[in-house]
């Protein structure tokens, strides 16, 4: 008995650090992947100590330094009321990438486990959650995700909702599609047999086969729900000023581009580019990693 | 043809009940009471109720769909509150705008994104391969917002290229008689070149902006449809019979490499039409995108309403046309239908 538990141990180890060097080798391969990796670490610590570690505080206005470009003691200039604009595109991070985590978290919550149960019960289940998907991508997606916003309400939690509710029919197809494969899998049919019940196989057994698929496709949609959030705050809906966020700061300083106060617009829509292409770039790689015939 | 043409529009049916629904259940989720809403913070408690009757709320939830179905086949979209105007007048006053906005963005985009596709995929790692890949990848991390600014700051501020991001026309000039409704073509029709050069340049960057946010989907499903068919057998047939490279390329494989991107413009419709939103808004372009989120600010919800609405009839209009393309473009697709 020992022995057995020992040897799965072992296994269990080898597969780790075959696991572990697999992807030392695919980042040294693949540089983009690495850099993205990079970028991302810079990311997660800018949400996580950002509000810590900035030299102004980003709600704090100085008349006396209003609208002046980015010099020695302000990196990226100051806006119309003479905040730091540097201090609030370090500290909008952490809101911007909660809402993109939160909306995936919980599309993932949704979309992938509506997918995988129509897959795997087909019938009735397959068929509500396919008119449901198709329902919502009858409507161009932002616009509906405005039309949501608008009809529960202008606040943060709704644009989460939103942004999780127009990525639904994304959601429900891949995991539908990968649960329909393995419905009648030698794995299933085994865990069938010892006398599971269908929604523990689907739990336990499905679900976890299907998850490095999901991951890379939570990873992909990242991007596209920041860049959703951003878009609803830069027409004024969901975070309200003064609170630091990237698209609503672009939207107050669209307002000084046509006057060449470049830098409080410039910086913030930077900071949502380089993010999005960062989780952009790291979603291909992902891809490539846990399913390389997709590559294209 | 006729069969396909009969067989889309009934599957269009079943979406276009969807979004009915959706839109309906959307305005019965207004946050509080939508009596007290529509009769605005000065409404008092007789008026409030005055206006529950007078929608309907007081009815049950599928007494008031039905009215809500009734007074959409009249083409009844409500009031806006902050213009006074319907609803459905407003929207389509601004319709047109929108609508020349889009367009040349699209074709703007398709003609640089196809043959950037085409080439990519027959030079395969060459410089013009990485361009493309390149441009793909960064076109879609463009907050289009964003894009739209530059595109500003740089020809309007620091070049002076481009005339002030306010609009269809400058204000020097009246709008030409309204034919069509597209600046572009009611000023040809009425042979007023200098109205037309004016609204090109008002177009000209909010359409490019609109252009290098679709580039990305439509170049990458150029470049990687056209791998896979010039990796094919026919190609590889029509080469060996000494073709010129030009008809292999364009005649063979364009054709057939063609019909997953007609398939991705239905997705790139979904995204432009969105966009078309935020860009409206930072070019103040009088479209309908901008006047839905002008009613969004003001808390004015039957504009909003009308606007998803109508967008989502658009969308699903826009998906049925380009089922019938495919059916064009692939005799297959007539024959199985």
């Amino acid at each position: 008995m020992t022995d057995i538990a020992a040897g799965k141990q072992e296994a269990h180890e080898t597969g780790l650090v075959a696991t572990i060097s697999h992807m030392r080798y695919v980042l040294g391969e693949d540089r983009v992947t690495a850099f993205a990796s990079g970028l991302f670490v810079l990311i997660v610590a800018a949400a996580l100590i950002g509000p810590f570690i900035v030299p102004y505080d980003p709600l704090a206005s100085n008349t006396a330094v209003a609208l002046k470009p980015p010099s020695l003691s302000h990196w990226f200039g100051t806006d119309q009321l003479g905040r730091d604009v540097f201090s609030r595109v370090i500290v909008a991070t952490r809101l911007d990438f909660f809402i993109a985590i939160a909306s995936v978290a919980l599309v993932f919550l949704m979309g992938g486990l509506a997918g995988v149960a129509a897959g795997f019960f087909g019938g009735w289940t397959d068929r509500i959650v396919g008119r449901i998907a198709d329902t919502i991508m009858a409507f161009p997606l932002f616009v509906l995700a405005m039309g949501i916003v608008a009809a529960l309400g202008n606040t943060v939690q709704n644009i989460v909702l939103a942004t999780a509710i127009v990525n639904f029919p994304l959601y429900a197809r891949v995991a539908r599609a990968e649960a329909t494969v393995r419905r009648e899998a030698g794995f299933v049919q085994a865990a069938r047999l010892s006398g599971n019940g269908e929604f523990r196989i689907l739990l336990g057994h499905i679900l976890p086969n299907i998850m490095p698929i999901m991951i890379v496709q939570m990873s992909l949609t990242m991007g596209y729900a920041i860049l959703n959030a951003a878009g609803l705050s830069f027409i004024g809906l969901g975070v309200r000023p003064p609170m630091p966020e990237w698209g609503i700061m672009v939207a107050e300083g669209a307002a000084f581009m046509v006057s060449g106060e470049w830098w409080i617009a410039l910086f913030p829509g930077a900071a949502l580019m380089v993010a999005v292409f960062c989780f952009n770039l790291l979603g291909d790689g992902l891809r490539d990693i846990v399913d390389p015939q997709r590559r294209t | 043809m006729l069969s396909l043409v009969l067989k889309r529009l009934v599957l269009a049916v079943p979406s276009l009940i969807g979004v009915v629904i959706v839109t309906f259940l959307l305005t019965r989720a207004l946050p509080g009471d939508p009596a007290a809403y529509f009769a605005g913070p000065a409404g008092t408690k007789e008026a409030i109720e005055q206006i529950r009757v007078k929608l309907g709320l007081d009815k049950p939830l599928p007494v008031q769909f039905v009215r809500y179905v009734a007074d959409l086949s009249r083409g009844d979209l409500g009031t806006a509150l902050t213009t006074g105007q319907p609803v459905a007048a407003d929207i389509r006053t601004r319709l047109p705008a929108s609508a020349e906005l889009t367009l040349i963005g699209l074709i703007l985009s398709m003609s640089i994104a196809v043959p950037l596709g085409i080439l990519a995929a027959t030079k395969p790692g060459s410089l013009i391969d990485h361009t493309c890949r390149v441009v793909t990848t960064a076109g879609v991390s463009l907050p289009v917002f964003f894009t739209g600014l530059i595109l500003v700051y740089v020809f309007y501020y620091l070049l002076g290229w481009a005339p002030a991001p306010l609009g269809r026309l400058d204000i020097f000039y009246s709008a030409p008689p309204q034919i069509t409704g597209f600046y572009l073509i009611d000023s040809l029709v009425a042979g007023d070149r200098e109205v037309f050069v004016a609204s090109l340049k008002q177009l000209i960057l909010p359409a490019l902006t609109l252009g290098i946010f679709s580039l990305a989907p439509i170049a990458r499903m150029t470049r990687a449809s056209m791998l896979a068919v010039l990796a094919s057998d026919f190609v590889r047939t029509a080469r060996a019979s000494g073709l010129a490279p030009f008809t292999v390329i364009v005649t063979y494989a364009f054709r057939n490499a063609m019909l997953p991107v007609v398939t991705t413009l239905g997705m790139v419709f979904s995204f432009l039409l969105g966009a078309n939103v935020l860009v409206e808004k930072v070019f103040a372009w009088p479209g309908i995108g901008s006047y839905a989120v002008e009613a969004l600010i003001a808390s004015d919800f039957a504009p909003v309403q009308g606007f998803v609405l109508t967008m989502a009839i658009m969308y699903v209009a826009l998906n049925l046309l380009i089922d019938l393309l495919y059916g064009l473009i692939d005799p297959r697709v007539r024959l199985e239908a």
